[in-house]
């Protein structure tokens, strides 16, 4: 196995097509798994929204009863669900009952905010984990090593809520470098286009909104990334000790290329596969840890958006919510196996 | 190079925007509130997140004066009362303008027919706006005014006539609760028309102080003042509000500066606030109170002895001390002390278990005897842990002999089970809606509500105490209605119905640069009148 690129034929077409139909036919069954899943549990949470909206005041039994016809809660479970999958193949999420508004509108408006802080929190775990888990393989054993195994340890058990408000603490409030919470100073009024925060404020050329809403992201992109910058750098440390022990690694150092030229394209390149699916999976981990970085960091995205669905058993938001959520995860992982493809010769090179 | 050219283009762009910004010298003022409103439309709100976000907005016929709960003239300028106290005629006030939004320009000024249309939309099931957005317009129908209400009639553009079914004293308190917010029947039927009614829920258009400019769900909400407002333009020119749902955070911000005043602090945070010398703590008894109902109509609880034996077991003090730490006080009477009428003569029972033996002994258990102690399983506004709350009780009561088995439900089922009356001993409370004492006494103790589903869990229905109750209702002068409200506290201490444990106090920490920014004994923040220093 020398280096990429020789004898590089595309894989088969008819190869490429099964492989894309077997994980799309095993992702029909388990999106109607979760539709169901989420629709039982949702209801299996004590109090109806009705009651949870009333409050103190009580709300008297007819009017009771007449929301409930018009919310459609009075019809059995399973017909309720027959009605929810129905109006699902249409694309029709259903409208919050809070306010009122479409469950997509709100999420489409919310979401952005999420992916920006998301995307944001896995480059700086990739920037991070990535050489850092490189260079503690190379060093095994160095104090250097130690350090990052230590540091990492700490990263992964780390409270979100917690570590969050202790940078609060130190950067904002002590040493004044970065802005508490939000998502941009208020002296900016910036109209959302793409929702994109950082594209928005580009968009409408002005460069210090922008550093503003940088300034932003740091704190919460940090806090984020940790969990995932732990689990990198680990996962990179030990899918390269393992690649540095093949014999093709002592075959290539044998040729006299550079340790850094065998550690780079031979052993890396092939420690990626590992690698990229752990960051498959970090995407779902990255979304229960928004749902936590979104509330101490008031970052306007679909987390918080969902923790005020279950305090309000607000239903549609939260089935609506979670589909969707799920639906993106399994995307992101469908295009990690794809890109398999792209790195794993043996995939690659199908004979 | 064209790439360069495009560069340079962009940044020469954001020079000038960063120019052509807001002027520095106008005044912002930032409100870390704690969480996102529901929508913009009061008259189907319950939460006081809501009415802070749209009441800035909105103006209704007769206002609270800010920090009192006196009623003021609002849109109306004066009104009229009948002799037997059933008729209300509003004159209402000329020349108020409308605010304007993207949707909407107003081709005229405010009128009678807004005033009816804000009635209409949420008693008349017909209007074509009754289940624009929800047909569930709590407050309306919490205050009675189904019942309560005979006809409103436009007179001429400038007069409303209200005729009730009865007299009602509270009346205009409940006219300036945030429900009777006026919303313009112009964009109304605008909005109709173009077939997208639920926008005025949420791109509002007021006759209030400040328009809204913004809203990003969970991220802030964006006011201007409203420069034709009829009361003078605000002083402040933006107002903004940071949403911040968690305390700590909130406090975080305020103490940067980058925020002016925060809701709901920490307990724990408030030493450090004290300290500091850039803010201030507001403080006030709120207008709420926390109490343990006994089920007058369950054994042994139908014996005022017993009801007075436990009053007099439970150490009040340990528990404002270990569960309210410093945002409570001791409640003697059903009302809180900042309320009119409040009967500052009563003294509280006293802690004493040796009497409380003596009299549970003279009421024929001289061993005590078995109950059930119920819990909110959530915190409330007047209650922050009720759980904890029950376990002290439960050691007080120990005491004495009596066995409380503490239980709780979820929430909604909690509230259900015990206007239901299933409970012996049950922990609940109330906060404010008029600013009336009938809205406590009456709504909380009244036989009315006595009944299955009321919001009288004591089941507490008492000839000599409802005759007061009723008479005062009827009654328009306010020092009659206070004598009848004082004599009504003097009964209820007798008989006991509640253990009466605290009114939580509203902490409101605020940067010192806000000038004349007053607690409201509803819990809102209003900031028409608030100045803020550069």
């Amino acid at each position: 196995m020398c280096g990429p690129g020789r004898r590089t034929t595309p894989p088969p077409l008819s190869f490429m097509l099964r492989f894309l139909l077997t994980r799309v036919s095993l992702i029909v069954p388990t999106f109607i798994g979760i539709t169901l899943l989420v629709f039982v549990l949702v209801r299996l949470i004590p109090g109806d929204p009705i009651e949870t909206m009333a409050g103190e005041r009580g709300i008297d039994a007819t009017l009771h009863e007449r929301l409930r016809h018009e919310y459609g809660f009075d019809r059995p479970v399973i017909v309720q669900y027959g009605l929810y999958l129905q109006r699902l193949i249409h694309g029709d999420l259903g409208r919050s009952i809070v306010t009122h508004k479409p469950v997509i509108e709100e999420f489409a408006s919310l979401f952005p905010a999420t992916i920006e802080l998301s995307v944001c929190a896995i480059l700086f775990a990739l920037c991070i984990g990535i050489p850092v888990g490189v260079l503690a393989a190379v060093r095994r054993n160095s104090i250097f090593d130690h350090g990052v195994m230590a540091l990492t340890l700490t990263g992964y058990s780390m409270p979100i809520f917690w570590w969050g408000l202790l940078l609060i603490l130190l950067f904002s409030v002590q040493l004044g470098w970065t802005p508490v919470s939000g998502h941009i100073a208020f002296i900016y009024f910036i109209e959302p286009k793409t929702g994109f925060l950082l594209i928005d404020t580009l968009l409408a050329g002005n460069t210090a909104a922008f550093w503003s809403a940088v300034g932003h992201l740091v704190l919460p992109a940090i806090v984020l990334g940790t969990v995932p910058l732990a689990v990198i750098a680990r996962m990179t440390r030990s899918a390269m000790l393992e690649v540095l022990g093949e014999d093709y690694i002592r075959t290539a150092r044998a040729k006299g290329l550079s340790n850094a030229r065998v550690v780079a394209v031979h052993a890396f390149r092939n420690a990626l596969i590992p690698i990229v699916t752990v960051i498959g999976l970090q995407v779902g981990v990255l979304f229960t840890g928004a749902i936590l970085t979104e509330t101490i960091f008031s970052w306007p995205g679909v987390g918080k958006w969902l923790i005020e669905g279950i305090g309000r058993r607000d239903y549609p938001v939260l089935q609506g919510g979670t589909l969707l959520i799920g639906a993106i995860i399994m995307t992101v992982n469908l295009l990690v196996d794809l890109t398999y493809g792209l790195i794993n010769p043996r995939i690659r090179h199908t004979r | 190079m064209s790439k360069y050219r495009l560069y340079r283009t962009a940044a020469a762009a954001a020079i000038v925007s960063v120019l052509a910004a807001a002027p520095l010298s106008a005044k912002t003022l930032v409100f870390c509130s704690e969480g996102s409103p529901e929508n913009f439309y009061p008259g189907i709100n319950t939460t006081g997140t809501s009415f802070d976000a749209n009441s800035q907005i909105y103006g209704r016929i007769v206002d609270f004066e800010r920090g009192t709960t006196n009623v003021v003239p609002g849109l109306a300028e004066k009104w009229d009362i009948s002799a037997d106290g059933t008729v209300y005629t509003f004159h209402l006030r000329h020349g108020v303008k409308w605010q304007s939004n993207a949707n909407f320009k107003p081709t005229r000024d405010f009128n009678a027919d807004d005033v009816l249309f804000a009635i209409d939309r949420q008693w008349k099931p017909d209007n074509p706006y009754f289940k624009v957005t929800s047909s569930n317009h709590s407050y309306f129908n919490d205050m009675g005014m189904p019942k309560l209400l005979k006809s409103v009639e436009k007179v001429d553009d400038y007069t409303v006539r209200f005729t009730l079914n009865r007299p009602e004293a509270p009346f205009l308190s409940d006219l300036a609760m945030e429900y009777a917010a006026i919303q313009s029947k112009e964009y109304a039927d605008a909005m109709l028309k173009a077939g997208t009614p639920e926008k005025i829920d949420q791109e509002p258009v007021g006759t209030g102080p400040f328009m809204l400019v913004q809203y990003q769900k969970d991220a802030f909400i964006r006011y201007k003042a409203f420069p034709q407002f009829w009361g003078g333009k605000a002083k402040i020119d933006d107002l903004i509000f940071a949403i911040t749902p968690d305390a700590s955070v909130r406090w975080a911000k305020l103490q940067r500066g980058e925020c002016h005043v925060m809701p709901y602090p920490n307990p724990a945070d408030l030493p450090a606030m004290r300290k500091d010398p850039n803010i201030t703590v507001l403080e006030q008894p709120g207008l709420n109170i926390g109490y343990l109902a006994y089920n007058t109509t369950k054994k042994p609880f139908t014996d005022v002895r017993v009801r007075k034996a436990i009053n007099m077991a439970i150490n009040k003090k340990a528990i404002i001390d270990a569960v309210f730490l410093s945002t409570g006080v001791a409640a003697i009477n059903p009302i809180p002390p900042t309320m009119w009428s409040y009967n500052k003569s009563i003294k509280d029972d006293p802690y004493d278990p040796a009497a409380a033996k003596k009299l549970l002994a003279e009421a024929g258990y001289p061993n005590g005897f078995e109950t059930d102690l119920w819990a909110m399983p959530v915190q409330r506004p007047y209650n922050p842990n009720a759980r904890r709350i029950a376990e002290l009780m439960q050691a007080d009561l120990t005491k004495i002999g009596v066995k409380a088995e503490i239980k709780s439900y979820e929430w909604g089922e909690y509230r259900k089970r015990a206007q239901n009356g299933e409970h012996q001993m049950a922990q609940l409370g109330w906060t404010g809606d008029n600013g009336d004492p009938d809205n406590f006494l009456n709504t909380l103790l009244g036989c009315d509500s006595a009944k299955t589903n009321g919001s009288n869990i004591a089941k507490f229905c008492y000839k000599p105490f409802e005759d007061l109750v009723q008479k005062a209702k009827t009654v328009s002068d306010k020092a009659e209605r206070t004598r009848l409200y004082e004599q009504a506290q003097v009964i209820f201490k007798e008989q006991a119905p509640w253990f009466t444990i605290a009114h939580s106090v509203q902490l409101k920490p605020v940067r010192k640069e806000v000038i004349d920014f007053k607690l409201s004994p509803f819990g809102r923040h209003t900031f028409y009148g608030v100045d803020i220093k550069q």
